[in-house]
């Protein structure tokens, strides 16, 4: 299984970058970490006729405090830098304790954060993180820079809102509320596999302990990461626990609509679905009560 | 034999290779002048072929070859059938390279040699085929209704029909007090060696001699069918293992390649290197295990079972190759296991389908029939209220029936004889190693979300036997070294080590004076192979037996030479040493220069050396149980493996550090096969699972604690050693076990396994439905 | 035809200067360029770990690296572990706990070791087995691998694991 043929750049510049990608557009392929492109290009399932290798942008590389206690990383911040970060780990538990979940330590030794997002696997964690976390993604290209939003940045099975002439240069994570639950479940077939139904969740609890604010994403379970709104509204006012996650979990089955694959069915997916989301939920208010004390 | 190497712990002496990266597998050789394959394969299931343009391909620059089958010509035969002919299965050999049909996805068609395999592989891009798609047939079901044909010759896919008759079943049915009657399916999967398959060709023009590397488990064998083919005689191949990444029955085989890649050399007069790569393998190499069994029980109330009657369905796949029927044979062959059922009844059809072809794969068939038979033993302990240890504890072969006969269940063959075994007593051991009395308690329990089940397996496998002969050649050098040249092939087991320290006692010597040559044909002339844990069994008595012939002439020559009568020398740590005499011993390094120097010491022969064939076609058995503690997660039919026991008893012990790593390897491999492995088809006939990322091979998180008990408590009377072999017994039970222990598991919820493979979204299938089952 | 590019890395210590095409798998280059035949192919697409080196001091896939992209880096493979005659701790102890049969994965569990000892010198069985969850054995079985690796951690330190979970061949 050797790739194809292809012309091969390794810019030292975002700029050179920049202009690469407005000069080869679609007929080029980004490498970054290599740890999804490369199987395609081995596969020949991917036969760029470019690749721009970015390994060289060091400026692309970095975690940094963003505003409100928020936090920016590079695109090509490895994934294992930001498993380690005691930035990451201070001001973002839920990225902090997704990273363990992504692949095996030699993946992420060479994978990026932005390689994750932009390859945007529907059964990869970070998509469905970034969605729950509200992140922002910066994307620049020769015509200037704009910030994506990342409910409108996955946009249909594994693609981005990113055009061809783009390179996403950072990912901008808002402050974390103090006293905020989370969680992050999956189930998948072996430990380190892409997930079959995985979620994410983050919930706020207001001053008399019920909930002010959730949002609940599930991954695996559609083309993208999919943002479970009913649900959330459903659960914003009311008291949490218990019998209303029992609730939740009826209307997160109720609405998801899966595919089947060789690993879970799509009846599967829907049903396992409600049951890691009321799994989720209850670790997320144990978290948030823990949070308020 | 009093040195003490058999039955010790003795450490390997080939890994220092392995661990230094300094090994040689077939990748590694390169040769001047070298060239690159690689194959075209079919992208479809069924389809006619309506042209193949290799222009496109030949023409791109450091592509130096494009074939298909005309190129060939006259040369051409179809993959030859080694075993199990069953009559009717002729007729769906498959040719080298896909004549005018393709009929599965994977199927060879074509061949292009390159410089590189970077450039083949582009050749292949460049391949124009045409194709007129036909109805996919993707079951066994479908296929035996005869509407789409793979092979319009044929007349059917029904390859062909074998009937197994022992005793009196349709008496036993009469007379018995419980009957059930179950269908059960075991899933495809397979080995997937770490090492794909592959080949070194070198074709010398001068000579006319062909060498070929990477071939193994049949060298011999091989070699006779490609010098066949090639025209050549066998002695003009030179047929060289190296160093090998695993078999587990699927490599070694003949498959189309073997014949491609040393025409391709002979052809071009340069070597050729071909290497499978995973996607290849996953598509070309054999897969297996895919048998059905509708299978009925006969027994007395108390448990006494009266009758087995099976229908057994094996999904060959498109075309019969090097196996023949063995795959489904086999499974009927011990259905019967280590049971006393003295009526037998069994139709075996192996039936046809778009699919890649079937071989063995580790206890093929045995760890078929194991599911099928200990489910419905379980089933049928359930149904009468009987302990289900209790229920094998009746039914369990006495030692002292032993040998017990069991009739003719091999089509063509002596009846199978179980040769020896105390059966009860594995089983005891087995049930107070596991504190099966204490864990019982958790039969059924939910605890913590999960519920627990414990399952138990009783297994028997043949060993050794199936093809006649191995042989070993001894040959003492100067300088204290001896030379071992085996038959067999070494794909990761050890020998090196294991007939070493046969060879070690058996003649005398350190162990340390041993160097053990295997998978060369020039070395020793004949063998047959390394396969259904034979390796041992049939060479280590070969090697046992010219050890011992070499001990009498190396006595009678010193004896010779010390003027004192042979009975009274002995050979200890490669000294011979006159009985009862504080003699000074004769080192056998310088007695072996003394008679290269005579003529008279060793009856006129140079070289101390002695070559000896173990001949048997009966088979030892090797026999156990499994045991297995299970937890489910019923909402989300994840399982979790708690504990798992294996106790096998293989007669007798070389290095139960081998045998040890042998049988915790193959319970892995099993327990991986079960709950996570599977080769998945679409209905439209493509393989879905291509990938590592799709099929799924256990990891060191799947593993759960497991133990591995080995018994002595059964020499093999068939053999000059006791051995029986080791390879496959840790993997017979897996599926049995874990099935019997998920279905005791979530007895409460109305589960009866009766499908393997064990995954959570089947699992959680199986309670849905029968919660709707109970609620409507 | 792939842009070709001159390289310069360092493997094992020594200096090497070659022109490779940008499509070149690292692992190839090792291998085929290199002579460095202990870095195994097992599946291409970066599952199985029989590939993994070290790439400036971290375990990588090599199945998923161009040779192109070593440029200027510092590797180590498995030819690079023993120092002369002195086998490393990890090479002695999977010969003493049986860790390897067929031999062709063993490279790239003894780099993933290798790595995994570096950063956590002092594990515990579970992060011994998560460690090396990404490479794939088809023959031991892993136990006696995570064995051998918890006993070369405790040669170079102290080890703060549970001792085995396997217990010996037993008759």
């Amino acid at each position: 299984m050797k790739p194809a043929a292809f012309e091969y750049f390794v810019p030292q510049e975002v700029q050179e970058t920049l202009e690469l990608l407005e000069q080869y557009g679609d007929e080029a392929k980004i490498l970054a970490g290599g740890q999804s492109l490369m199987p395609l290009m081995n596969l020949r399932l991917a036969r760029p006729k470019v690749i721009i290798d970015i390994n060289r942008l060091q400026d692309l590389s970095s975690i940094s405090p963003g505003a409100h206690g928020g936090l920016t990383i590079g695109a090509l911040t490895r994934q294992r830098a930001v498993e380690r970060s005691a930035a990451v780990r201070e001001r973002n538990p839920l990225l902090f304790a997704t990273m363990p979940l992504i692949a095996h330590f030699q993946v992420r030794n060479r994978g990026t954060i932005g390689g994750s997002l932009v390859h945007a696997d529907p059964a990869a964690e970070l998509p469905a993180v970034t969605l729950v976390l509200g992140a922002e993604f910066v994307l620049k290209s020769t015509r200037g820079e704009r910030a994506v939003q990342a409910e409108d940045f996955f946009v249909d099975y594994m693609t981005t809102a990113i055009e061809p002439i783009e390179l996403l240069h950072e990912i901008r994570l808002p402050g974390w509320r103090q006293g905020r639950g989370w969680a992050i479940e999956e189930i998948s077939r072996r430990k380190g596999d892409f997930a079959m139904v995985g979620v994410a969740t983050v919930l706020e609890l207001d001053g008399h302990g019920s909930c002010k604010d959730a949002r609940i994403a599930l991954f695996g379970v559609g083309e993208t990461p999919v943002r479970m709104e009913r649900a959330e509204g459903m659960l914003r006012g009311k008291g949490v626990g218990g019998r209303t996650f029992e609730e939740i979990q009826k209307v997160v089955s109720d609405d998801l609509d899966p595919v089947s694959d060789v690993h879970a069915s799509a009846e599967y997916r829907k049903e396992v679905g409600g049951v890691l989301t009321r799994r989720a939920l209850e670790k997320a208010l144990l978290r948030a009560r823990e949070g308020r004390k | 034999m009093a040195q003490g190497y058999i039955g010790a712990p003795i450490r390997r002496r080939e890994d220092l290779r392995f661990i230094t990266g300094r090994a040689t597998f077939v990748d590694d050789i390169k040769l001047p002048h070298m060239l690159h394959a690689a194959v075209l394969r079919s992208p479809r299931a069924h389809a006619r072929i309506l042209s193949i343009d290799t222009a496109g391909a030949r023409a791109i620059p450091g592509v130096v070859w494009v074939f298909t089958l005309q190129d060939i010509g006259e040369l051409a035969i179809p993959v030859p059938m080694r075993m199990y002919q069953i009559p009717g299965l002729e007729r769906y050999l498959q040719p080298l390279l896909a004549r005018d049909k393709v009929r599965y996805v994977g199927e060879p068609m074509a061949v292009a040699v390159a410089e590189s395999r970077y450039l083949a592989e582009d050749a292949l891009d460049a391949i124009e085929v045409e194709y007129e798609d036909l109805p996919e047939v993707m079951n066994v079901r479908d296929a035996m209704r005869n509407e789409v044909l793979l092979f319009e010759a044929s007349g059917t896919n029904l390859g062909a029909v074998h009937e197994i008759s022992i005793g009196d079943v349709a008496k036993a049915f009469q007379q018995a007090e419980y009957r059930r009657r179950e269908e059960f399916q075991v899933h495809r999967f397979t080995g997937n060696p770490l090492e794909t398959r592959g080949l070194v060709a070198q074709f010398d023009t001068g000579k006319n001699e062909l060498t070929a590397w990477g071939v193994t488990k049949l060298l011999h064998y091989n070699r006779q069918v490609i010098a066949s083919f090639l025209k050549l005689p066998e002695h003009k191949l030179h047929f060289i293992e190296n160093d090998v990444g695993g078999g587990f029955g699927i490599r070694g085989e003949l498959y189309p390649e073997d014949f491609l890649i040393p025409f391709a050399a002979m052809k071009l007069g340069r070597p050729v290197k071909w290497i499978e790569d995973r996607r290849e393998h996953l598509m070309a190499a054999n897969h297996s295990r895919e048998i059905g069994c509708e299978l009925e029980i006969a027994a007395r109330r108390d448990g006494t079972v009266l009758g087995l009657s099976a229908k057994i369905y094996g999904d060959m796949g498109a075309y019969v190759r090097t196996h023949g029927g063995l795959v489904p044979c086999s499974t009927a062959a011990l259905l019967t296991g280590p049971y006393r059922i003295a009526n037998f009844h069994c139709v075996v059809h192996c039936v046809m389908t778009n699919k890649t072809g079937m071989g063995t794969f580790r206890a093929p068939g045995r760890y078929e029939s194991c599911f099928f038979r200990e489910r419905m033993l379980d089933m049928m302990a359930a149904d009468l209220k009987i302990d289900p240890v209790e229920l094998r504890r009746r039914n369990l072969i006495q030692p002292e029936e032993m040998p017990y006969t069991v009739g003719v269940t091999r089509p063509g063959s002596n009846p199978t004889v179980l040769d020896s075994g105390n059966y009860p007593s594995a089983l005891e051991r087995a049930l107070k190693e596991f504190e099966y009395d204490k864990l019982k308690r958790l039969q059924g329990r939910f605890e913590n979300g999960r519920y627990h089940g414990i399952g138990l397996a009783y297994f028997v496998k043949n060993t050794g036997g199936l093809e006649p002969y191995e042989g070993a050649r001894v040959v003492v050098g100067d300088g204290h070294s001896v030379a071992v040249y085996i038959s067999i092939s070494m794909l990761g087991q050890g020998h090196e080590t294991a007939m070493a320290q046969i060879c070690a006692d058996t003649l005398g010597v350190p162990m340390d004076w041993i160097s053990v040559f295997h998978g060369n044909t020039d070395q020793i002339p004949l063998g047959w192979g390394t396969f259904a844990s034979r390796g041992t069994v049939m060479c280590g008595s070969a090697l046992y037996l010219a050890a011992k012939k070499l001990k009498q002439k190396i006595l009678a020559a010193a004896g010779k030479r010390l003027s004192v009568e042979a009975a009274r020398l002995e050979l200890r740590e490669g000294k011979i040493y006159q009985k009862g005499t504080e003699a000074p011993p004769l080192d056998l390094s310088d007695l072996a220069s003394l008679v290269r120097a005579s003529v008279t010491l060793n009856q006129g022969q140079p070289e101390l050396e002695e070559t000896a064939y173990f001949n048997s076609s009966l088979m030892t058995y090797s026999y156990g149980v499994h045991l297995a503690h299970v937890a489910v997660d019923p909402e989300t039919g994840m399982l979790e493996v708690v504990k798992y026991l294996v106790v096998e008893d293989v007669g007798r012990v070389i290095n139960p550090l081998l045998v040890h790593g042998q049988t915790v390897g193959a319970a892995v491999q099993g327990i991986g096969g079960t709950l996570l492995e599977q080769l998945v088809y679409s209905s439209n006939g493509q393989l879905l699972t291509t990938t590592f990322r799709d099929y799924l091979l256990p990891s060191s998180t799947d593993v759960p604690p497991i133990e591995s008990v080995i018994l002595e408590e059964a020499p093999s009377p068939l053999n000059p050693l006791g051995v029986k072999g080791a390879g496959e017994g840790g993997i017979v039970g897996t599926g049995a076990a874990l099935a019997n222990a998920v279905t005791m598991a979530l007895a409460s919820l109305g589960v009866e396994v009766t499908e393997l493979p064990l995954s959570p979204d089947r699992i959680r299938e199986w309670i849905r439905r029968r919660s709707a089952h109970q609620a409507g | 035809m792939s842009s070709r590019r001159a390289i310069t890395l360092t493997v094992n210590g020594k200096s090497y200067e070659r022109l490779v095409e940008a499509r070149m798998m690292l692992a190839d280059f090792l291998r085929g360029e290199l002579d460095l035949t202990g870095t195994h192919l097992g599946c291409e697409h970066g599952v199985c770990g029989a590939c993994t080196v070290l790439l400036n001091g971290e375990a990588v896939r090599s199945c998923l690296l161009l040779a192109v992209q070593a440029d200027g880096a510092e590797l180590l493979t498995v030819e690079g572990l023993a120092r002369g005659n002195e086998l490393h701790p990890l090479q002695k102890a999977f010969h003493e706990r049986h860790a390897l049969q067929c031999g062709f994965c063993t490279p790239g569990f003894l780099m993933t070791a290798f790595a995994f000892l570096k950063e956590t010198p002092t594990p515990t069985e579970a992060q011994v087995r998560e460690a090396i969850s990404g490479n794939i054995c088809r023959c031991t079985g892993y136990l006696p691998i995570v064995q051998a690796i918890l006993q070369a951690a405790s040669e170079s330190g102290e080890s703060s694991g549970k001792s085995v979970s396997t217990p010996p061949a037993r008759r």
